[in-house]
């Protein structure tokens, strides 16, 4: 056993973790433990009262068991007991295992909450504290709605002591965090403010991180913490390394309060006051000179205490974006961290200069460093930074360097690691689109770009290129023969296979004239990898030789041939016997001016915003798109939704439509771009602002239920809004709890009188959903907004929807509305994966007739496949992906949570595109389920 | 800061949530995590980006610190902030070894809280932070003679 240095000699604990660690197996192991549990178990049920040391060792021993990762299911309550112990050790290990294992059983936290607040009004500054520690590590709703407004009191109270100000302060920033409604603002959020000139540094630093976080979310109120912060950084950075004694590190001196300070700065922008700008404008120019000057210390602390508040100070320059001369600055510090020997500053140095690249300031000083960029990428050992430096290429790019950018990108690729290459090969069809001056070396490129990482040219990219052949004719020759010719590739992907049918199909005459690639060569060329190919190409490839026969008449018996074959007109796949049957009937009963029209070439498509874009927006948020880009987007936006938006697969309509050909049938099926400005609205994030969209207008109806439906399939959004009043509503949900926020606008300059709102669950719904609130403030300002928090069990599973009351008072006339509220069944979703096997083992399992719900009905909504994915996600379910045999059809899967039990859901959607219908089946474990699903849900599509 | 934490191949020896996740979550983002810095080569930069988050990690001896911190954070402090944990379980202990963290984990903890709190530093003095430690020390001694146990900490 080795010495135990300090400690509280527990040698009961110290035996028990020697024996542990002496266990030779897992399974030693766990029968010592439970040995353990079994004396603990006896100890506590016994009927000899513990003594405190005793108890504290058994919790203290239940404690370590956890932390192995073992489930503990008792000694709450003892650890509670000692809670309220006077013996400071007993209380401390008391509060550790309330903090590491805390639970929300409602007696409990009553008991806690109770010893708490005794140590709180206990004026003792060191059970304060442990107190104020438990809730900042707990944080639960409850201890907020307990203490909220009791800490700010301790914070600001005059006789506190330093050290307890600094727990209430991180406590109160961790419950504002959690539980923001809670936290009132109020007199003391001016004192608080106060606190950044505080003598004592520890304080500033814990209330500092407070005030950030608190001037995010109320920027105006705590506007007076910028000339106080700027005050402070300048003393902090003018001071000698030695003035603030053990604040200083590694002769920094207070790197982690100046981190905060420049990083509080950050929430505002720069000062308006001249002398306050001023002397910041100093701070930051003297952060930049210190880095120049040779280390106080060789130790990496030194440099990284250093460098932390140099990057902090050149994020605050690049959010200020207005000082040019600050910027190319910094532009050449980072540029020296470059080459750096330390992998950590170079790492930082690309990724800053990423930010960088994006101010008109410093992008072309950004751009003098592109070799040794280029240099990282090819040589950095970790991923981890060659992905910084492939981020920064794609940053710095312009018209200028496109070329070069482009090329090392498209070279790096063919080693580059597993992890990063579709998003490097987003990048590079995206930056070849963007920047391309002649046509051709875009087609060079995307087509090198599918030849070295085929796999990971996603259908966007591919669909890309063809949208942008066809629409430009004098691309069109070019990329026919560049795309012959890489097709001689004895391995040629099957992405280069689709592109060259299309391509060929639509353009192969242009090349005709040359014997190298006469009609016939390039029918060979391209059948000769059909059988290599999956069903979609080779239908794809099928509707090219269609076109061929149009193109090119001397092809026709050799294509017909082909498409008699039994391995066509009899193939067990329905889509391609159905091509072939139709083309071979088609190419032989049509006039050759019926073939001419129907095969006629295709119309350029509409200009829209590259879906290409759109993807890697997806990917990477809406954060990772630089400034020009906004720009770029801003200016496609108008058109996004507007040109004609093609059917999900235009292909397989107007292969099945033959008999009556329109014109501009698509016959090879290129899907239309989704339409990105509709999907993320669904998407359910709790980032969308809530007034994002506008709410139909309408009149106060006896119970409105407009606004209710349509947030089946979201969360966010606005439910309501006439001339007067804009609800809107934010909600999460997770397992059968769920918490909804209503915001409350008045849109009238006028103060709203006795406001009031009364949430009521109709008949047998008050059984079934359990909804908690708390009245509002009955004055409503004009202009201002309130909020109200609606906490929401469900017990078991329901139907109604409750209802939300509204009444107040509008220049004397009483307002009086009633609405339903969005909470339906399906918010208590748990999504489940399964497998295609799984999926139709349970399918049969509920095959009771009562257990299936049923609708066929026409579409109201677009059906493009992205949208209809966006709402099936923002259901709940998991969205299966291989498991219908038909890849049109979508299955979802999921377990709705009640507080009685769990009902499990199966879904499969059938959309038919032609008849513009839809068949939904629902299947649960639950036949009221079933049916309510089925009920919602054939509505929103 | 979401989660601090310290483990060795395949034992986690400390680990502090600052967002409030169910144990299943955490151990599951832990089994990740562990996994994904156990993978790292040395000398490989101490930063990696981990679903949206950032994780800084750093190695002494056989153990593992690391932290996962937002993506707007500092990553050179959040490497500070390992190392002054390191500096105060050292002087605590004088000169810490694994078998300090494992037998007084309670105490880890303890400073933990002192030094960090809901996530955010508290107090970065060390002598500051050892000092509470040290007094809290005295206390359970005097604890065991018993009386004015209390008058005498309203004091200090």
């Amino acid at each position: 056993m080795p010495a135990v240095s300090k400690g509280d000699g527990m040698r009961g604990l110290a035996v028990f973790i020697s024996d542990i660690r002496n266990c030779k197996s897992k399974e030693a192991e766990i029968k010592r433990i439970n040995k353990e549990l079994a004396n603990i178990r006896s100890k506590f049920k016994g009927d000899k009262a513990l003594d405190g040391y005793s108890k504290k060792k058994y919790v203290c021993k239940l404690l370590f068991i956890f932390l192995l990762g073992h489930d503990i299911d008792f000694g709450h309550m003892e650890a509670v007991n000692l809670l309220s112990s006077n013996k400071y050790t007993e209380k401390q290990i008391g509060y550790l295992f309330i903090s590491v294992l805390v639970n929300s059983n409602s007696e409990l936290i009553r008991l806690i909450n109770n010893a708490i607040k005794n140590d709180l009004s206990s004026r003792n500054p060191t059970f304060m504290c442990l107190a104020l520690h438990c809730i900042a590590n707990v944080g639960s709703r409850e201890m907020a709605e307990a203490f909220a407004s009791e800490i700010p009191r301790i914070l600001v109270a005059g006789d506190t002591m330093d050290s307890v100000k600094q727990s209430a302060a991180l406590c109160l920033l961790r419950l504002y965090k959690t539980s923001p409604d809670l936290v009132l603002m109020g007199e003391w959020t001016s004192r608080v403010v106060h606190l950044l000139n505080d003598q004592h540094m520890g304080v500033v630093t814990a209330a500092i991180s407070l005030i950030t976080c608190l001037s995010q979310k109320n920027p105006d109120e705590f506007k007076t913490c910028v000339s106080l912060a700027v005050s402070r950084l300048s003393r902090i950075v003018s001071s000698a390394s030695t003035d603030l004694q053990d604040y200083t590190y590694y002769f920094v001196p207070a790197p982690w309060l100046s981190c905060k300070l420049l990083r509080l700065l950050q929430c505002y922008p720069p000062p308006e006051d001249g002398a306050v700008k001023g002397r910041l404008v100093e701070c930051l120019e003297t952060i930049l000179n210190k880095a120049q000057e040779p280390p106080k210390s060789k130790k990496v602390q030194h440099s990284n205490a250093k460098n932390a508040i140099l990057f902090e100070a050149i994020s605050l320059i690049i959010h200020y974006d207005s000082e040019p001369n600050l910027l190319v600055r910094a532009c050449n510090q980072l540029g020296q961290f470059l080459q750096h020997r330390e992998t950590n500053l170079r790492y930082l140095a690309l990724e800053s200069m990423c930010t960088l690249a994006s101010s008109e300031f410093s992008h072309e000083a950004v751009k003098t460093h592109i070799e040794t960029v280029i240099n990282a990428l090819k040589t950095e050992r970790d991923v981890s930074v060659r992905q910084r430096a492939a981020d920064l290429l794609y940053a710095m790019c312009d018209r200028s360097n496109a070329k070069q950018i482009v090329a090392e990108m498209l070279s790096y690729l063919e080693t580059a690691d597993y992890s990063i290459r579709e998003e490097m090969v987003l990048k590079v069809a995206i930056l070849a689109e963007k920047y391309a001056i002649d046509y051709s070396w875009y087609v060079d490129t995307i087509l090198n770009l599918i030849r070295i990482a085929g796999d990971y040219v996603s259908e966007e990219v591919w669909y890309r290129v063809i949208q942008i052949v066809i629409n430009r004719d004098d691309v069109q020759g070019y990329a026919a023969k560049t795309v012959f010719e890489a097709l001689q590739a004895p391995a040629c992907h099957e992405n280069m296979v689709k592109v060259g049918g299309y391509i060929l199909g639509e353009f192969g005459n242009l090349i005709a004239g040359d014997p190298r690639s006469s009609p016939l060569v390039q029918f060979n060329l391209l059948h000769s990898k059909f059988h290599l190919c999956s069903v979609p190409t080779r239908a794809l490839l099928l509707s090219a030789y269609i076109k061929f026969i149009n193109l090119f008449p001397e092809t026709k018996a050799t294509i017909q041939e082909v498409l008699r074959c039994d391995s066509q007109i009899r193939n067990s796949d329905v889509e391609l016997q159905q091509r072939a049957v139709e083309y071979l009937k088609l190419s032989s009963i049509a006039s050759t001016d019926v073939l001419a029209t129907v095969l006629e070439e295709m119309p350029p498509f509409p200009e829209r915003e590259s879906s290409i874009l759109a993807k890697l927006k997806k990917k990477k948020g809406p954060g990772a798109v630089s400034v020009t880009e906004l720009e770029d987007s801003k200016r496609e936006g108008g058109e996004l939704n507007g040109g004609g938006d093609r059917g999900p697969d235009t292909a397989a309509m107007a292969a099945s439509n033959t008999s009556t050909p329109s014109p501009s049938a698509d016959l090879l099926g290129i899907r239309s771009a989704a339409p990105v400005g509709a999907a993320p609205s669904s998407a359910g994030s709790l980032l969308v602002d809530v007034f994002s969209e506008a709410g139909p207008t309408a009149p106060s109806a006896a119970v409105n239920d407009d606004g209710f439906l349509r947030f089946v399939c979201k969360n966010n959004g606005v439910l309501f809004e006439n001339q007067l009043l804009q609800i809107g509503i934010k909600s999460e949900y997770r397992q059968n709890l769920g918490r909804m926020y209503l915001f409350y606008g008045n849109k009238t300059s006028v103060q709203f009188a006795s406001f009031t709102t009364t949430v009521s669950c109709p008949g047998e719904l008050q059984s079934q959903l359990n909804v908690q609130t708390k009245p509002v403030e009955p004055l409503v300002e004009g202009g201002a907004q309130i909020q109200q928090v609606l906490n929401i069990e469900c017990l078991s599973d329901f139907s109604e929807a409750p209802l939300l009351n509204i009444k107040f008072r509008y220049g004397g006339a009483l307002q009086n509305l009633t609405l339903k509220l969005p909470v339906t069944i399906n918010k208590f979703f748990q999504p489940t994966e399964m497998s295609s096997h799984d999926f139709f083992q349970r399918w049969k399992q509920l095959s009771q007739p009562q257990q299936e719900a049923q609708k066929i009905f026409k579409a109201n909504h677009s059906m493009d496949t992205e949208v209809l994915k966006a709402k099936l996600l923002g259901l709940g379910t998991a969205l299966l992906d291989n498991v219908d045999p038909n890849p049109e059809n979508y299955v979802c899967a999921g377990v709705i949570q009640t507080k009685s039990q769990q009902v499990g859901c199966l879904l499969r959607l059938e959309p038919n595109a032609q008849a513009q219908m839809y068949r939904l089946t629902l299947r649960c474990s639950k036949d009221s389920v079933s049916r309510r699903l089925c009920e919602l849900l054939a509505q929103q599509f | 800061q979401h989660v601090f934490m310290l483990f060795r191949q395949g034992k986690l020896r400390l680990q502090k949530w600052y967002v409030p996740l169910s144990d299943k979550e955490r151990k599951k983002i832990s089994r990740d995590l562990v996994q994904t810095i156990l993978a790292r080569k040395p000398k490989m930069c101490s930063f990696l980006e981990w679903r949206d988050l950032k994780i800084v990690y750093k190695r002494y001896a056989s153990l593992y610190f690391c932290c996962a911190v937002e993506d707007q954070d500092n990553e050179l402090i959040t490497l500070e902030i390992i190392h002054r944990y390191v500096e105060l379980l050292d002087k605590y202990f004088g000169s810490v070894c694994e078998l300090d963290i494992i037998f007084n984990f309670e105490k880890a903890y303890f400073i933990l809280d002192e030094f960090l709190l809901g996530g955010e530093a508290q107090e970065t003095s060390k002598k500051n932070v050892l000092k509470a430690i040290e007094q809290a020390d005295l206390l359970q001694e005097e604890a065991e003679a018993p009386r004015s146990v209390l008058e005498e900490i309203g004091l200090t």
